[in-house]
């Protein structure tokens, strides 16, 4: 990072985690590893046709095979998953938990065994005979929308799930007043999140009717609530626990079948029952991201002036709603006039339904998509004017003065300055320098291009989000959060949080979250929102235990409350710091002995809703040369510079911005879910889905600005998705500008070896 | 990933294995290093119904020279023929393929035998043994044979071996003084699996002439191709990088891939001509550069 | 066929087990539910990943790929035998100090490979330490600071004082 921190205390500080020394030994608690004695497994029979009737599924064989102690098939069962309303008017055809008479995608289950051993459960499996009548597939989202496209949803009329208009201002006068207007069609490559933690389950009845499940899973609590509606079982008496979890990326959001399946048969047999995925049942049906092809026009003057936006989105949902499936075509509409001034805007959203495996929020969950789609018009706009595309930036940007900002698309950006941000990688890469090298390089016949992206990315909201500090009886401090962990390190950064606000060493700090006995009704971690909603949550609720510890301490102190003020490890007494009392002591008075009018109890809840998003922004610089004999990329450079607010743990943040911009890189060169043009998965195993080891990783140079949040407690934003945000964009303007001298206009990404080297040598065959 | 069901038993002996095999009959597999087999049988792409263990073999392991030859035992792992001395001064290309076979844990279990009784098209061992013509030593209960490598790769996962066969020993014949030999790799960024590459020994006189040349280039079909062309065009022809560009300029001559999910047939076949060059220069005493992008394993 | 359950004898973290197992169970599941050794992970299926890995008769290799009954009279490591009671095993450490684990499902593997590569590397570059990590796939931490984990767990092993500990992140 380019500030060196050196702060007091501990907020700013870059704490090793406490998290590490238990995983690192390999004593993490992962689903997989909780221990139920007399557990039995269940297996899944997965369809192999993308749309298809069943005709008919012999089960005989199945229930006669070692080990088989339940067998269901879709009319065994009424169990659906909920898809809540998002979009008034919205399509919503059936979920089920096991198919029911068709399946709509590769991989829908239709079949589910239980059995003693994992592996007699899957020959069980397999032993089950289902015909199939296929049914004419839809993979492409575009060419769903086409007259004669076969409809993915036999029961329901079209592929059509919603249409969403947001408008702001005057889009025709603006096209109309344009001098010039950019056109673009942008498809964003459809990924798969890759957890290194497949899903996995572990459902045990309880006794007294109630219900354990420890799932792999972001959001204990919400994930609960869909849980209690597909079964039909009370909320309140299912406990869902989310040990440690590998990894998410926004993939272990939405309930899954397979949950509700293993719940399901512990409740109806009475043992406890697990379910993990196989890498390939995940990449049959693990919610995958982007897949949204964007049409766009930018109206500007001449001078470079951006007068106005027009974006036609076509989001793939795949076949199936989970949970969050219609949430990243929203966000990106919200965001797609990016950090620029543009008053007259019009994106229009048609969300629909494929044969595919369900999209849902992947990291950056509809920012990417926004932000590729902006920054990429921006350069066409820059190169077809002749303006530096650093120049039409800053001309454009949203200043400093001007926020709070209502955008034309009704959101209101709290804080930024993006002008400082892009100085700033512009400094760290020696811009003027890249852009010398580029040139010198392109005059020895080499392709080398730079590239930047600016960005805004919206951090937090989604609801509410609730945290809990209770001083315990002896003095130490137990937190509840609803900001469950899968990686990102909470025990260790909200334990700063907690540690300097009450003045109390970090070991005296227990972080609790994952449990939804524990822990009081919360939201999730998704969407980069715990620091600003869960530290928020925090923070207010560390006031509010401070309020009420001050007032015992000032009676225990007989000290006037104005006299209180806060002492290491508890509070004292202006000027006279030898009157002195610690939590602890505090602690005794609340579960002891109070005065008249104050009740016992020393913990405060606090459900937190800022009713705003936190708005982070970065800017990226990339230098990257292309090998004309092979298509193959080098990045020379790679540059980020992101503000994320107040920074609580910087190591901790930099590692985010690490991972995102390796998944970003991913997204750049190698990831992209295919299906072949009968609607087969062509990419289901790692085989064939390339994803970023060591060796894909240049070299990064990272950088910050800090503008904090006023309108957080913390003053802090999120940043878990920046490097997805700003990355591929970056990447795709550097790769574009290195394509340029051979007249080539846009490709979309992945830009893999073989279709950069496919695209160069057309452009180089059609000069001669 | 849990295969079905299967019979299990360690051979002691080549001449036990051979019982076994004799025995199980067709549907019986040999299982050296099992990082061909074990994973297609987790997908339950194969199924077979008796596993013969002869990773517990003795006397199949290790590299050592013999007369003019390198023998290597068919158990030897991936790692340990990359980490030769013997091998990467006497034959650099053969250690040099090695090394970029899947990754450290998968060199560490592999054996050379196994990958070449598998014959995956995309795999490199195939290509850089017909590039340094080995030869194949193979025992069953009618005594021994050995096969050289033009014979021994037939197609797609086939080679010369009967059912009632068990390779022994590869063969490498030691490259003469006069002769340098390389191996290059285009890697499939997700499996790590031969895209193309291009396997080169080229002996020359001391005026820089090509006595003669060995190519062969994994990735263009399902065995490796020997480019005629190429060869041809470099046979007694000095070894300047403008000959060896021209003589590159042909290997594709006479392929016929397929399209693929990765690579076109197109892009194979040209980077079938940049991996031979490369091959050939570097075979040939020069220096060659590489743009060493990131994204490529 | 004859499907027969096999005895195997074999170490592991120097303790010795004998067991019967079906010839089709592979060793990350012997290690896994058998011994209860859950620190070895399963990541994928078609042996890319690495969240396996373990050493095996001083080899770091892939334990999905290989049947338990292969590893017959074998000695094993898994992430459970490097540590010393509390004491960290000084590339553990190198974890903890540089932040090399975010959600920590690959990290055993990851360790165990760094492990391996430091027995006979004891002085790697970057670039051979993401070579010898090519096997080990991690989705979080964008592979940067793992490798300066390892620099620093090299550092600490050839006894460079360079490589200081703390709680805090130099």
């Amino acid at each position: 990072m380019t500030t060196q921190h050196a702060p007091a205390g501990l907020i700013g500080a870059s704490v090793l985690r406490v998290e590490d020394p238990v995983l690192a030994t390999g004593r993490g608690c992962y689903v997989d590893d909780v221990q139920l004695p007399g557990a039995l497994y269940l297996a899944l029979l997965r369809s192999p046709y993308p749309h298809a009737k069943i005709t008919s599924i012999n089960t005989d064989a199945a229930r006669k095979m070692p080990g088989v102690e339940l067998v269901l098939t879709g009319a065994d069962i009424d169990i659906n998953i909920p898809s809540p309303v998002m979009i008034p008017g919205q399509k919503i055809p059936p979920h089920p938990a096991l198919a029911r008479g068709a399946v709509h995608a590769a991989g829908a289950p239709v079949a589910a065994v239980v059995a003693q051993t994992r592996a007699q459960a899957v020959d069980a499996a397999n032993a089950i005979e289902v015909e199939y009548d296929p049914l004419p597939a839809v993979v492409n989202a575009e060419k769903a929308l086409e007259p004669d496209a076969p409809i993915a949803r036999e029961e329901i009329d079209t592929n059509i799930c919603y249409r969403a208009v947001n408008k702001g201002g005057d889009v025709d006068k603006a096209f109309a007043e344009a001098d010039h207007i950019v056109k673009m069609h942008i498809a964003s490559p459809r990924q798969v999140a890759m957890a290194i933690e497949p899903r996995a389950a572990a459902a045990r009845p309880e006794p007294n009717g109630d219900l354990t499940v420890w799932l792999s899973t972001q959001s204990p609590h919400r994930v609960r609530a869909d849980l209690a509606t597909s079964l039909k079982f009370p909320e309140h008496r299912i406990r869902v626990i989310a040990p440690d979890v590998g990894g998410g990326f926004g993939s272990k959001g939405p309930l899954y079948r397979e949950y509700t399946l293993a719940s399901y048969c512990a409740l109806k047999l009475r043992r406890p029952v697990k379910w993990t995925a196989t890498r390939s049942d995940d990449f049959l049906t693990v919610i995958q991201g982007r897949d949204q092809a964007m049409t766009s026009e930018l109206a500007l003057k001449r001078d470079g002036t951006m007068l106005g936006l027009k974006v036609r989105v076509v989001a793939n949902l795949g076949a199936y709603l989970c949970s969050n499936t219609a949430g990243p075509p929203q966000r990106m509409m919200a965001m797609a006039p990016g950090c620029y001034q543009i008053r007259n805007v019009f994106v229009e959203v048609l969300a629909v339904f494929t044969n595919t495996v369900s999209t849902g929020p992947y990291r950056g969950a509809g920012r990417p998509e926004s932000v590729l789609n902006i920054e990429r018009l921006v350069d066409k706009a820059a190169r077809d004017l002749g303006i530096d595309r650093l120049e039409i930036r800053r001309k454009n940007f949203i200043r400093p003065e001007q926020f709070p900002y209502k955008t034309a698309t009704g959101v209101e950006y709290d804080s930024g300055d993006y002008e400082k941000a892009l100085d700033e990688a512009v400094k760290l890469s020696d811009y003027d320098r890249l852009i010398r090298e580029r040139d010198e390089a392109r005059k020895r016949g080499e392709l080398a291009g730079v590239g930047v992206s600016t960005f805004v990315e919206p951090s937090g909201g989604a609801g509410f989000e609730s945290g809990a500090v209770r001083v315990e009886r002896t003095g130490e401090i137990t937190v509840l959060t609803g900001s469950s962990s899968h990686g990102q390190g909470h025990e260790t950064v909200f334990a700063q949080v907690v540690a300097e606000k009450m003045r109390v060493g970090m070991e005296h700090v227990a972080i609790r979250h994952g449990d939804t006995m524990a822990v009081q009704q919360g939201v999730g971690t998704f969407g980069s929102r715990s620091a600003v909603m869960g530290g928020g949550a925090l923070a207010l609720a560390i006031e509010k235990v401070s309020d009420k510890a001050r007032r015992i301490a000032a009676h225990l102190m007989e000290a006037s409350l104005e006299d209180i003020v806060p002492a290491e490890g508890g509070f004292a007494v202006a000027g006279v710091p030898e009157k002195k009392v610690t939590w602890r002591q505090i602690a005794a008075a609340a579960y002891g002995r109070m005065p008249k009018g104050m009740d016992p109890g020393l913990q405060e809840t606090v459900f937190f809703d800022p009713k705003r998003e936190a708005w982070g922004f970065g800017a990226h610089v990339a230098l990257v040369k292309i090998d004309r004999d092979t298509g193959e990329t080098r990045i020379e450079k790679l540059v980020l510079v992101d503000d994320c607010g107040v920074i609580i743990n910087p190591m901790i943040v930099e590692g985010q911005i690490h991972g995102g911009v390796a998944q970003g890189l991913g997204e750049a060169f190698l990831e992209h879910m295919q299906y072949g043009e009968e609607g087969e998965v062509l990419t289901g195993t790692l085989v064939n889905y390339a994803v970023p080891h060591a060796t894909s990783m240049p070299t990064l140079t990272l950088g910050e600005t800090v503008t904090p949040n006023p309108f957080n407690p913390l003053g802090v934003k999120g940043v878990g998705e920046a490097g997805t945000n700003g990355a591929p964009p970056c990447i795709a303007n550097a790769v574009m500008d290195a394509l340029a001298p051979l007249g080539i206009d846009h490709i979309d990404m992945p830009y893999t070896a073989p279709k950069l080297w496919a695209v160069i040598r057309s452009a180089e065959r059609g000069k001669k | 990933m849990f295969p079905a069901s299967f019979g299990y038993v360690a051979a002691r002996s080549v001449d036990e294995a051979l019982e076994l095999l004799a025995k199980h009959g067709e549907d019986a597999k040999l299982l050296a290093g099992g990082h061909s087999l074990i994973p297609a049988m987790k997908l339950r792409l194969a199924s077979p119904q008796t596993l013969i263990d002869i990773g517990t073999v003795q006397g199949l392991r290790g590299v050592r020279v013999d007369s003019d030859a390198l023998t290597i035992g068919a158990l030897t792992v991936h790692a340990d023929i990359a980490h030769s001395d013997l091998v990467r001064q006497r034959v650099p290309a053969l250690a040099a393929a090695a090394g970029v076979i899947g990754d450290v844990q998968v060199r560490n279990r592999g054996t050379i035998g196994g990958s070449c009784a598998h014959a995956d098209p995309a795999a490199d061992f195939p290509v850089v043994l017909t590039a340094l013509n080995a030869s194949f030593v193979a025992v069953s209960s009618s005594g021994k044979r050995t096969i050289a490598v033009d014979d021994f790769f037939v197609d797609f996962y086939t080679t010369a071996l009967g059912q009632n066969e068990i390779l022994t020993e590869i063969r490498v014949p030691l490259p003469p003084s006069d002769a340098g030999t390389a191996y290059h790799k285009l890697a499939n960024p997700a499996s790590g699996y031969v895209v193309v590459s291009s396997g080169a020994l080229v002996r020359r006189d001391g005026s820089g002439k090509c006595i003669d040349a060995r190519v062969a280039i994994g990735g263009l079909g399902g065995k490796p191709f020997r480019p005629a062309a190429t060869e041809a065009a470099l046979r007694g022809k000095s070894l300047t990088p403008e000959a060896i560009a021209d003589a590159a300029a042909k290997a594709a001559d006479g392929s016929d891939p397929d399209d693929e999910i990765y690579a076109s047939a197109d892009y194979k076949r040209h980077v079938a001509t940049v991996l031979t060059r490369r091959a050939l220069a570097q075979a040939s005493g020069f220096k060659i550069e590489t743009s060493h992008p990131q994204n490529q394993r | 066929m004859n499907a027969e359950r096999a005895a195997i004898s074999l170490t592991v973290n120097n303790v010795r087990h004998d067991a019967t197992v079906e010839p089709r169970e592979l060793l990350v599941y012997f290690l896994r539910d058998r011994l209860g050794l859950t620190g070895t992970h399963v990541g994928c299926d078609t042996s890319q990943c690495g969240a396996c890995t373990i050493h095996l008769n001083g080899r770091a290799v892939k334990s999905c790929t290989i049947l338990a009954v292969q590893a017959n009279g074998a000695e094993i490591t898994t992430i459970e035998g490097l540590a010393r009671g509390d004491e960290l095993h000084p590339v553990q450490e190198g974890f903890r100090q540089k932040h090399g684990l975010q959600c920590g499902y690959c990290t055993p593997g990851m360790i165990m490979s760094s492990v391996y590569l430091l027995k006979t590397n004891p002085n790697p570059s970057a670039e051979e330490i993401k070579h010898a990590l090519d096997g080990n796939l991690c989705r979080c931490t964008g592979y940067v600071n793992i490798v300066e984990s390892v620099k620093w767990a090299a550092e600490r092993m050839r006894g460079g004082q360079k490589a200081e500990g703390g709680d805090v992140s130099r």
